[in-house]
C-alpha cells in the first residue's frame, strides 16, 4: 500500500507542478524589435472603421518618426466579444494586446480597484491637453489619472429629413426646445401617420442628455445610484408623454444604430434622429438614398438649460499595463488620437466631431467642399458644433464605476418597460432603483 | 514498468489516473476556487474576504430570481417535451412498421441537428422568429390567420422559440438513447407476452418501459442539468445576453453577465455555487428516489 501511495502521489505531484508552472507566467517581456528595427504593436478594436483609421495613423507616425517605426496589427472583434475577451485577459494578465479600444459604457469595468490593468497615460496626453475637450478626457480618467484617449466629442445633434418635414409643413429651424420638438412631432404624425423621432430601447443615450440638461444625475457624488431622482423621473415622463403624443416611436432593431433601423430611416419611416454627431458616418455609409435631404441642427434643449448638449457614446483607447511595448504604444496612441493631424483624420475618415477643438476652427478642413460628409448633408456639422460649443457639458455619472450596471439595467429592462410595455415612468424607475441598489450592494 | 502493469493491485489505479488527474485539475481545483471566490470581492490583483455578503446580495436580487425562474421553467418544459416525444419516436422506429431504409434515413436526419453548432442554429432560429412579416414563423402565423407576431419581444413567444431550438436539437439524441435501450431488451420477453395474448400497447407499458428505466433515469438526469445550465441557445437567439426585460436570461447567463460583462467575479462565483447546489440537490434526490444508488440485487 505504501508503494502505491508513493507512486500515485509522485505522479499527481508532478502533474500539479507542471500545471502550476504553466499558469505562472504574466511577467512583462522585454520589448522585442523586428528585424527591420520596427516594433510590432497588437491592437484590438470592435469597429472596422476604427481599424482603417488606426492603420492610416500608423503610417503617418512612421513618416514622422523613422527611428521608432511601428508595425500595427489590428484585430477587429465583435463589440461584446472583444470586451469579454479583454475582461478575461486582464484578469489573467495573459494574451493582452499592446493597445485596445474600450467602449465608454464598458470603460469603468477596467479601472476598478487599486491597481487598474491599464497604463497611466497622463504624461503622454500632456502635450495636447490644452486643445482637447477636457470633459472627454475626464470620461476616461479616474482620480485625476488618464487611462484612455477619446476618439470624438459625440455632441448630441439633430438630424432632420427636410424633404419629409417640408411636405408636412414643418420648418426644422424653428425647433429649439423639446416642447417645439414634441409639437412638430405631433403635427408630423397627424399629417403623415408616420413616426417622427425615435424612442430607443437598445441604447441609453437620449435620456442622459435630457437629464443633464435638467441638471440631474443618475449616480450621486458619493457613488450611490439615484435613478429615480426627480430629474430622471421628469426626463422619462417627458419622453413617455412624447411617445403618447406620437412625437417619438420605437424603431426596429431597438436603436437608430442598427442594421434594421438604417433600412427604416433610409426608407423615410423616421424624420428626426437626435443622436451623437458621429451618426453622420452611419448616414453616409448606410443611407445613400437620403443624400442631400438631411440637415444637421443643434439637439433640442430643455428651456433655460445651462448644459445644451453632452457627449454621447465614445471609445477610449488604452494601453494594458503589462504590455512590453507600453511606452512606445502610449506615445503613438497620443499622436494617433489627440494630435491636430490625427483629429483632421478623425473628421475626414470617420466623420466624427474631433476632440481637438483647434480643428473646429480650421475652415479649410471643416468647409472643404470635397469632403464626403459636407457633400451629403445640407448644413455643415461644424457650424452646428461651434454654435453649441460653450454649452457642451459632461454627465459625471458616465465615469462612475457603477455606470456599466446602470446602463445595462436601462437597456435591458427599464427602457423596455417604459417604451414597449407602457409602464409609468415613476414605477419603472423605482423598480430600477431597487434592482440596482441590490445588484451593486448599496 | 512491467511489474507495475502486471500488478493486480496497482495497475487499476494507473489506468484511472488520467481521469483522476483531469478531474482534479479541471474540476476539483476550479470548483474549490469558485467556493473561495464566492466569499470574496475580486478586483484586479486583489481579493478581499467579505464573508457571505455575495450570497446576501444574491438572495435579495430580483434579477437572479427571474433568471432562476426562467431556467427552472425551461428545464421542466424540456423534460415534458424531450422525454415522451423521443420515446414515442424510438418505439416507432424499433417496431416492425415501415422499411428499414426509410427508418435509417429518419434516424440519421433526426440526429443531424445535434452535430450542428448551436451558434449557427441560434442565428438561423433568430431569423426564423424575426419580427418582420416576411420571416418564416410569421408567414406560418399568417397562414393560420394571425400575426405578424413579435416573437422575441414577448415572454411566452420567446420561450416557445427557445423550446423549438431544444426540440429540434435534442429529439434525435434522446431518441437514440431510447432506441439503444430498447434494442438491448431480449426479444423473448415480447414473444412470451404475445403468446400470453398481450397487445403492442400493453407490451410497451409492461415490458419496454420497465426495462428502459436505467436509460430514462440517465436521460432525465442529464436533461435536468442541461436545462438548468442552458445559456448558449438564449445567447444566440437574442443576439447577446440582454433580452427584453431579461425574458431569456438564464442562471448561467446571469453568471456570465455579472462575472465577464460586469467584472464582478465574486458575485458570479456565488451564482455558480448556487446553481451547482441546486442541480446536485435535484439530481441526487431523483437518483436516490429512482434507486440508482442501491446495490443491484444479485
Amino acid at each position: 500500500m505504501t508503494r502505491l501511495r508513493t507512486v500515485t502521489s509522485t505522479l499527481v505531484a508532478a502533474l500539479a507542478v507542471t500545471a502550476l508552472t504553466a499558469c505562472g507566467g504574466g511577467e512583462p517581456e522585454a520589448p522585442a524589435k523586428n528585424a527591420d528595427g520596427s516594433t510590432t504593436l497588437d491592437m484590438w478594436t470592435f469597429a472596422d472603421v476604427h481599424a482603417a483609421y488606426y492603420e492610416e495613423m500608423a503610417e503617418k507616425w512612421n513618416e514622422a518618426n523613422p527611428d521608432q517605426e511601428i508595425k500595427l496589427e489590428v484585430t477587429v472583434y465583435p463589440y461584446q466579444d472583444m470586451h469579454n475577451k479583454l475582461q478575461l485577459a486582464v484578469n489573467s494578465g495573459e494574451g493582452l494586446p499592446d493597445v485596445v479600444d474600450i467602449e465608454v459604457n464598458k470603460f469603468a469595468n477596467f479601472v476598478k480597484g487599486e491597481n487598474p490593468p491599464l497604463m497611466d497615460l497622463t504624461e503622454a496626453a500632456a502635450p495636447y491637453a490644452d486643445d482637447v475637450v477636457q470633459a472627454r478626457l475626464d470620461l476616461y480618467s479616474k482620480d485625476g489619472t488618464v487611462y484612455g484617449f477619446p476618439t470624438h466629442v459625440g455632441a448630441f445633434t439633430s438630424f432632420y429629413n427636410t424633404e419629409l418635414l417640408e411636405d408636412a409643413g414643418i420648418d426644422y429651424t424653428t425647433i429649439k426646445t423639446w416642447d417645439d420638438f414634441q409639437e412638430a412631432g405631433e403635427k408630423y404624425n397627424k399629417e403623415t401617420g408616420k413616426a417622427f423621432g425615435v424612442a430607443s430601447t437598445g441604447v441609453f443615450f437620449l435620456e442622459p442628455l435630457i437629464t443633464a440638461q435638467l441638471g440631474g444625475q443618475y449616480i450621486g457624488d458619493d457613488g450611490t445610484v439615484q435613478v429615480n431622482s426627480p430629474e430622471v423621473v421628469e426626463t422619462l415622463t417627458m419622453l413617455q408623454e412624447m411617445q403618447d403624443a406620437g412625437a417619438i416611436s420605437t424603431i426596429p432593431g431597438g436603436s437608430p444604430d442598427s442594421e434594421e433601423a438604417y433600412g427604416a430611416i433610409n426608407d423615410g419611416d423616421y424624420a428626426a434622429i437626435v443622436y451623437p454627431a458621429w451618426y453622420t458616418s452611419r448616414f453616409v455609409d448606410y443611407m445613400p438614398d437620403l443624400e442631400g435631404k438631411v440637415a444637421i441642427a443643434p439637439a433640442p434643449v430643455v428651456e433655460g438649460a445651462e448644459v445644451q448638449t453632452i457627449g454621447g457614446g465614445g471609445t477610449g483607447a488604452a494601453v494594458p499595463v503589462v504590455s512590453p511595448n507600453k511606452e512606445l504604444a502610449a506615445d503613438w496612441l497620443a499622436f494617433a488620437k489627440l494630435s491636430p493631424e490625427a483629429n483632421v483624420a478623425v473628421w475626414e475618415v470617420l466623420g466624427f466631431d474631433p476632440v481637438n477643438m483647434a480643428v473646429w476652427e480650421d475652415e479649410e478642413v471643416t468647409k472643404n467642399p470635397e469632403n464626403k460628409f459636407n457633400k451629403y448633408f445640407q448644413t455643415n456639422m461644424f457650424d452646428v458644433l461651434n454654435e453649441v460649443k460653450d454649452g457642451i457639458g459632461h454627465l459625471d455619472s458616465f465615469t462612475d464605476p457603477s455606470w456599466p450596471t446602470v446602463d445595462d439595467t436601462f437597456r435591458t429592462v427599464t427602457l423596455n418597460e417604459i417604451y414597449e410595455n407602457g409602464t409609468p415612468a415613476q414605477e419603472a424607475l423605482d423598480q430600477a432603483q431597487a434592482d440596482l441598489q441590490n445588484q451593486l450592494g448599496q | 514498468m512491467r511489474q507495475l502493469l502486471y500488478s493486480k493491485r496497482l495497475a487499476p489505479y494507473l489506468f484511472i489516473l488520467p481521469f483522476l488527474v483531469t478531474l482534479a485539475v479541471f474540476w476539483v481545483v476550479p470548483l474549490s476556487r469558485s467556493f473561495v471566490m464566492s466569499t470574496q470581492e475580486v478586483l484586479y490583483g486583489q481579493a478581499t474576504f467579505i464573508g457571505l455578503a455575495n450570497y446576501e446580495r444574491l438572495w435579495g436580487d430580483r434579477i437572479f430570481w427571474q433568471a432562476l425562474f426562467n431556467s427552472v421553467r425551461y428545464m421542466v418544459l424540456t423534460l415534458v417535451l424531450l422525454i415522451p416525444i423521443p420515446l414515442a419516436l424510438a418505439a416507432l422506429v424499433n417496431s416492425s412498421i415501415g422499411s428499414a431504409r426509410i427508418k435509417g434515413f429518419f434516424k440519421a436526419s433526426m440526429f443531424v441537428p445535434a452535430l450542428t453548432s448551436v451558434v449557427v442554429a441560434g442565428i438561423v432560429f433568430r431569423l426564423i422568429f424575426a419580427e418582420s412579416d416576411s420571416a418564416m414563423m410569421n408567414q406560418v402565423a399568417e397562414f393560420f390567420g394571425f400575426g405578424p407576431v413579435r416573437w422575441l419581444r414577448g415572454d411566452l413567444t420567446g420561450l416557445a422559440a427557445l423550446l423549438a431550438i431544444a426540440l429540434w436539437r435534442w429529439t434525435g439524441v434522446n431518441m437514440m438513447y431510447f432506441l439503444a435501450g430498447m434494442q438491448a431488451i431480449p426479444s423473448e420477453y415480447y414473444e412470451a407476452a404475445s403468446i400470453d395474448g398481450a397487445g403492442k400497447v400493453r407490451q410497451f407499458f409492461h415490458i419496454t418501459l420497465p426495462n428502459l428505466r436505467p436509460t430514462i433515469v440517465y436521460v432525465v438526469t442529464i436533461s435536468v442539468y442541461g436545462g438548468l445550465a442552458m445559456f448558449l441557445e438564449s445567447f444566440m437567439l437574442y443576439a447577446g445576453n440582454n433580452s427584453p426585460n431579461n425574458q431569456g436570461l438564464t442562471v448561467v447567463g446571469y453568471l456570465y453577465r455579472k462575472g465577464i460583462e460586469e467584472n464582478d467575479l465574486g458575485f458570479a462565483s456565488a451564482v455558480g455555487v448556487v446553481l451547482l447546489v441546486l442541480v446536485m440537490a435535484i439530481n441526487v434526490s431523483y437518483l436516490t428516489a429512482s434507486g440508482t444508488f442501491k446495490k443491484e440485487a444479485a
